[in-house]
């Protein structure tokens, strides 16, 4: 809901609804505000029947890839004789993207329950949440809601007095990006380096300690509640645009902009009129020049191509670019796009774990060029050499860390190739500086 | 000012990790803290688990991982030394080395970038007398790192001090906020 400005009145705020609102963050106020209504119902249905609610939905994940929830819940066997696992992944560190944190700072309880809900759905009796180290107060407010939830008998041996087990452990990662990784954060939670893991297997067959697991982002697993409750058709009416995307998105929007934070809006809403009208346009004096709309590992877009946009999966990829995490990361004409991805390829240089060598060397060699090019000792060849590299980058490694280094470059130099030559050419970057009143 | 790609931004304080190597190691884990890595290790099938929440546990007593804490914590989850070491070079956030009483940690991630970040640093690098990135200020108080994307963009710029994390940060503020500190 705009968090930290007012909501704005064309946002719809199904998951954000209380953020700001510090009484939610307390059992007592999450039950008062219709807090585990939903997880009462769930333990009372058959875990089936909760995994074809979510799939009628068309829930997509909200972690980046945008995989259909229902349908990834249906690959955990029943009655395998296996424990199953349930994995949150709250280690949200794409850079642009902190609508998580927001989620689990203001209403810890709507993810202990999206997390019992799951849990119960793909018959496990542990869900594992991990959380970054960094994000002190998340992982406070969520080890007061574990406690709480434990006190109040919803979670333990006997979940909601239904002689159901429903365990929900909070898992505190220590600094990696690549933790993010559905199968590095599963190394992590055993005690692993973060080293991501060569699939097949995937995680519904052998996940972490290797039994069958299902790994959701913390938005995916707290918008299963509202649609329990609520019915999946009620879910699939919130689209202006395409049928496969459905629902509210939260986008967390930074950079260079009026009023930074985090939105809920339905899938497929305007991104114009949702940059300008609801983010309130570029800072005074500016104008806007490109957007990231879904974190830093997808394409960047023109600003004609932002403008163009209709906010879903397929609004995205149709303007050039993907909805990603729904990081969105404003760039106005006061910025050099070299030195805005520069600083890109030396974030995924940084993060790489190493085990491939085209990402090791890849985002290592790719930071150095870039870097020389924004310094203003680069040559026309290394455009060339960056977009060969790139190409080497992708699609070629064990997780997608490699491809998502390649792509700010190779989307840069095609959308934004003046800056480059003129940096190249030995003419300086000149922002437009602000006509600060 | 840029660190090299190689290798992690912290470089170590030799001389106060000579001080802490000269003083006998005792164990972290007694009484109620070896009751709370008990409780732990219910939580997980394997004992192997348990190590990032070990070693978290060893840096909140220690405020960092000394190569005894390592050898402490791989003897109770019976691994072997060299297995935790390993683990805990993979992770930025474990200190290998004794830190400021401060530890200071800003984003200079892009989106953070554009918004002003690098003269946060700047201002930072000069109020707390710490100089350079990764050392500490003379009087030991301070050490000030560049650090990754931390999760709030749009409260640009994040600067986490220990534990605090402290939103929308400016040159301007800086100073005050270090004198809450004192
Ligand atoms: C390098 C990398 C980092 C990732 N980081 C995150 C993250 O921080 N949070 C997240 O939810 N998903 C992240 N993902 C996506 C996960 O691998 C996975 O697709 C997701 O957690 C699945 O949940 P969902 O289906 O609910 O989206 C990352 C993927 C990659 C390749
Ligand atoms: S880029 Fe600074 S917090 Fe994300």
């Amino acid at each position: 809901m705009g968090y930290p400005n007012q909501p704005h009145q064309r946002e719809t705020t199904v998951l954000s609804r209380y953020f700001g609102d510090t009484e939610a963050r307390t059992l007592a106020g999450w039950k008062k505000r219709g807090g585990y209504k939903a997880l009462e119902k769930a333990l009372g249905m058959a875990p089936a029947d909760i995994v074809n609610v979510v799939k009628e939905s068309g829930l997509r994940g909200r972690g980046g890839a945008g995989f259909p929830t229902g349908i990834k819940w249906s690959f955990m066997k029943p009655g395998d004789g296996k424990p199953h696992y349930l994995c949150c992944n709250a280690d949200e560190s794409e850079p642009g993207t902190f609508k998580d944190r927001e989620l689990m700072r203001w209403t810890p309880h709507a993810l202990v329950e999206g997390c019992a809900i799951g849990a119960y759905a793909i018959g496990a009796e542990t869900a594992y949440v991990y959380i970054r180290g960094e994000f002190t107060e998340p992982l406070y407010w969520m080890d007061q809601a574990v406690k709480e939830a434990y006190a109040a008998g919803i979670l333990g041996k006997n979940a909601m007095g239904t002689g159901k087990r429903i365990d929900v452990h909070v898992h505190k990662g220590a600094g990696a990006y690549i933790c993010g990784e559905e199968t590095a954060l599963m190394e992590s939670l055993e005690g692993r380096r973060g080293n991501p893991r060569i699939k097949p297997p995937f995680p519904a067959v052998s996940g972490v300690f290797g039994m069958p697991t299902t790994i959701n982002n913390v938005e995916t697993l707290i918008a299963a509640a509202p649609i329990l409750m609520n019915g999946a058709d009620w879910y699939k009416k919130m689209s202006l645009s395409n049928p496969k995307s459905t629902g509210t998105k939260l986008f967390s929007v930074c950079g260079n902009i009026q009023r930074p934070g985090t939105y809920e809006v339905v899938m497929g809403f305007p991104f114009k009129e949702f940059l300008y009208d609801l983010c309130g346009g570029p800072p005074h004096g500016r104008k806007f020049k490109a957007v990231i709309p879904g974190g830093a590992s997808v394409p960047i877009q023109t600003l004609e191509e932002a403008e163009a946009t209709l906010m879903d999966y397929e609004g995205f990829v149709a303007q050039g670019s993907m909805l990603g995490s729904g990081g969105v990361i404003v760039i106005d004409d006061a910025q050099s796009m070299v030195s805005v991805i520069a600083r890109l390829a030396r974030f995924f240089a940084h993060e790489s774990c190493g085990q491939c060598t085209q990402c090791r060397e890849g985002t290592a060699w790719t930071t150095k060029i870039m870097e020389r090019i924004r310094d203003g000792e680069g040559t026309i060849e290394d455009m060339d050499t960056l977009l060969d590299i790139g190409e080497q980058m992708t699609g070629k490694t064990i997780c997608v860390l490699s491809d998502s280094c390649a792509v700010p470059v190779v989307s840069g130099i095609k959308k934004f190739r003046g800056e480059f030559e003129a940096l190249i050419q030995g003419r300086r970057f000149h922002p437009v500086i602000a006509a600060v009143a | 000012m840029t660190p090299d790609l190689v290798g992690g931004l912290e470089s170590p304080d030799y001389a106060s990790h000579d001080r802490a190597a000269h003083e006998p190691y005792a164990p972290v884990f007694t009484g109620d803290v070896k009751r709370e890595l008990d409780e732990l290790l219910t939580r997980y099938p394997t004992k192997m688990a348990a190590l990032l929440p070990a070693l978290w546990i060893v840096q909140r007593e220690r405020r960092w991982v000394s190569e005894e804490g390592m050898v402490e914590v791989a003897d109770l989850l019976e691994l072997t030394p060299a297995y935790v070491k390993g683990v805990v070079t993979f992770y930025t956030m474990y200190h290998q080395h004794p830190v400021g009483k401060y530890f200071i940690q800003v984003c200079t991630t892009s989106p953070c970038g554009i918004c002003g970040a690098d003269d946060v640093v700047k201002a930072l690098l000069r109020h707390t007398n710490a100089g350079e990135l990764g050392l500490t200020s003379p009087d030991g108080r301070f050490t000030v790192i560049e650090v990754e994307c931390l999760g709030a963009c749009g409260f640009a710029t994040p600067v986490m001090v220990n534990e605090e994390f402290i939103e929308s940060v400016t040159p301007e503020k800086v100073p005050d906020l270090l004198a809450r500190l004192a």
